[in-house]
């Protein structure tokens, strides 16, 4: 088991390295920068420019020097300072503007997954042991429903209707006078209350894919002999379905946990402009837009990292309740 | 195991089965998989039940567990099991399975417990993720009120009675870490943990090879002689029977065309489908005699599961068919002499 987490953690080095790369090119690629860009604004608009200031950032960031001295630069600040440039943007250290971004992200991502499972598990266990039942096909239809219908639109639905019917806005994660406080006990609960409806509108397509894996893999190992074996020994059909067809039918789930913070972030970027959240993906789609490069490229590089560590993780997971992962690594040594 | 013990004495019932019918409705029609089958097992008896595929030998068994697969169902029939309480010889009483839900709770009681079944993938019969330990004492926790280390030190001692080899470590080991014979042996000892009175075997050799069959057997046969449980040993492998039961019962279509002990089937067989059967096993003397000579088929095919015939089920396939007998009314099992009786016309004829 150590062996297999050592051996994927090594895995995860080279891939490191490449996603940097590909996260600095990204960023590259449009011609131009932010500062050439900001400074020709400045300059047209007649006002000066502080030479000085300028000098400073092109040094620190190598920014009159070919592209493989500024990466080297950027990856050096990062990793011996911790430090992800500066946003242009917004005038302030990379690491301040994503820090919370980052967090709520995460938490988001987590109540949704979780959001996901609660729902869509036990509903999937559940048509899977009723199959071509009503409650099969009502499910199946509601679950097309929640497929096809994208995600912002249902967004839009819902914050039309709450504010129409009943004069609440769900839009963004925090009441306005909470908006620009820090963090205090009385702020988390306000955003407690608001979090819930992005969770569901992120959730539904996610909840309806999962119920259709769920549904198709119980009904795959339903029909195998270790349910009639494990059903003859006396279990009642409860500990039968928990302990043998759901214990396997539940591992391609464990995989998908590694997509999750991209999707999150790509996927949901539309979902959480509409509703005015402040995450990573609306920032990210910022910054794209503005040239903000070292905003940009660390949001890539974080995200793609985090992207990563998720899919270690689902790995290690899928090796602690699969013991043939388990067995099948240390046999490559 | 050819029965060397004295036929005269009766045996104490221990499960019997009476016009016992699964039928499965399906939107093409229904399906007759046993079609008013009568059974008895002994206490300790071998039984044999052989017949080609799709001719409902499965099904009764799956049936005796209320095992069946939906949308199949037991319309009608009893199936009679007597139960012996620990230790009280003679004082057994009497439930008939047929009559409650498939997943109840008195049927799960007996499941498992004293009557268990041994399946025929040993590949596919054990979960992979779960320890074949955990799935041993599973069984025993849920029948017996034991600790968890009882029932694990139970499981070790059993796998060691199935002549598993290292029972302490392999108690620990994955399915997939084991040979096919030792998974067997491991699905063996699930059913044997908790010590049956009937052991149900649905073909459990057919995916072993044939040195591992061999050996399955064996054991098969030791165990019943140190325990004295009863087997009902399903097969569509003759040389299997001769060598496993004392009583044989043919199967055809979900119904019972012969019955009798071992002996009376392979050297005086009545049914022409039993004779079929028996003159399609290869013999090594006529190949080297010559080489030429074809293997023996029961001519025909078994027909369509939605197909229902008129008068016998075997008539079309039949060498000895009486036109206007065969075709027209349904045999009854007639009994030639005690524990010998054949469901055919031709031995209708004392009137």
């Amino acid at each position: 088991m150590l062996v297999f987490i050592i051996q994927r953690i090594l895995r995860m080095i080279p891939l490191l390295f490449l996603l940097s790369l590909v996260a600095f090119l990204i960023i590259q690629l449009p011609p131009g920068d932010y500062l050439t860009e900001h400074i020709s604004r400045l300059r047209a608009s007649g006002r000066d420019v502080d030479e000085a200031e300028v000098e400073r950032l092109m040094n620190q960031y190598a920014l009159d020097r070919p592209m493989h001295i500024q990466y080297l630069t950027w990856i050096q600040n990062i990793l011996t300072k911790g430090s992800f440039g500066q946003s242009f943007q917004w005038g302030r250290p990379v690491n301040e503007v994503i820090g919370d971004k980052i967090a709520l992200t995460f938490l988001l991502a987590f109540l949704t997954t979780f959001f996901v499972w609660i729902v869509s598990v036990p509903i999937g266990i559940y048509v899977s042991v009723r199959q071509y039942t009503f409650t099969d096909y009502l499910v199946t239809l509601i679950g097309f429903i929640g497929l096809a219908v994208p995600g912002f639109l249902l967004a839009m639905v819902v914050m039309y209707f709450s504010f129409t019917w009943f004069g609440v806005k769900v839009g963004g994660l925090f009441a306005p006078e909470f908006e620009l406080e820090p963090w205090s006990m009385a702020k988390f609960r306000d955003m407690l209350t608001r979090i819930w409806v992005p969770v569901v509108i992120l959730g539904i397509g996610g909840t309806a894919h999962i119920i259709r894996v769920m549904r198709a893999t119980m009904l795959d190992e339903l029909r195998k002999q270790y349910v009639t074996v494990a059903r003859a020994k006396g279990l009642s059909e409860f500990a039968v379905l928990m302990h043998y067809p759901v214990r396997i039918a539940i591992n391609p789930l464990i995989s998908t946990l590694s997509f999750l913070l991209p999707w999150v972030i790509s996927g949901g970027t539309v979902v959480e402009i509409v509703l005015n959240l402040p995450t990573a993906a609306v920032v990210l789609y910022r910054a794209l837009l503005s040239q903000d490069m070292f905003l940009a490229g660390s949001f890539i590089l974080l995200v793609g990292t985090l992207a990563l560590t998720g899919s270690l993780l689902a790995d290690i997971a899928l090796a602690v309740v699969d013991p043939r992962i388990r067995f099948g690594s240390a046999e490559e040594f | 195991m050819a029965s060397d013990e004295n036929a005269a004495e009766p045996r104490e019932t221990l499960l019997e089965i009476r016009n016992l019918k699964t039928h499965f409705a399906l939107d093409e029609g229904t399906v007759r998989a046993v079609d008013g089958v009568d059974l008895e097992i002994g206490r300790g008896q071998v039984v044999g039940v052989v017949g080609e595929s799709g001719c409902g030998k499965s099904m009764t068994a799956m049936s005796v567990m209320r095992l069946i697969p939906p949308p199949g169902r037991i319309v009608e029939g009893a199936i009679r099991f007597h139960r012996q309480f620990n230790g009280r010889a003679g004082a057994a009483d009497i439930i008939d399975l047929a009559q409650f839900e498939p997943n109840s709770r008195p049927v799960r009681d007996i499941r498992g417990n004293q009557i268990s079944m041994v399946f025929q993938e040993p590949m596919t019969a054990l979960s992979p993720v779960r320890t074949v330990g955990k799935q041993i004492t599973e069984a025993i926790r849920l029948h017996q009120n034991v600790s968890k280390a009882e029932a694990r030190d139970i499981a070790i001692e059993t796998l060691a009675r199935v002549k598993m080899p290292n029972p302490a470590q392999r108690i620990d080991d994955y399915p997939f870490q084991l040979s096919g014979g030792m998974r067997q042996r491991a699905v063996i000892a699930m059913a044997l943990a908790c010590r049956p009175q009937l052991l149900i075997a649905d073909e459990p050799t057919t995916a072993l090879d044939v040195t591992t069959e061999a050996q399955i057997l064996d054991l098969l046969r030791a165990l019943q002689a140190e325990s004295g449980m009863a087997i009902l040993y399903i097969t569509h492998n003759l040389g299997v029977v001769a060598e496993m039961a004392e009583e044989v019962v043919v199967m055809y279509l979900g119904k019972v065309v012969e019955r009798s002990d071992v002996d009376s089937i392979f050297y005086d067989p009545k049914h022409p489908y039993t004779r079929g059967l028996l003159n399609s096993i290869p013999r090594l003397e006529t190949v080297v005699q010559d080489k030429k000579e074809k293997l023996n088929a029961i001519e025909g095919m078994v027909p369509g599961p939605y197909q229902r015939l008129r008068g016998c089920a075997f008539h079309p396939r039949c060498p000895d068919f009486m036109p206007g007998i065969c075709d027209q009314t349904e045999p009854e099992l007639i009994q030639l002499e005690p524990g010998h009786s054949v469901r055919c016309h031709l031995f209708n004829g004392s009137d």
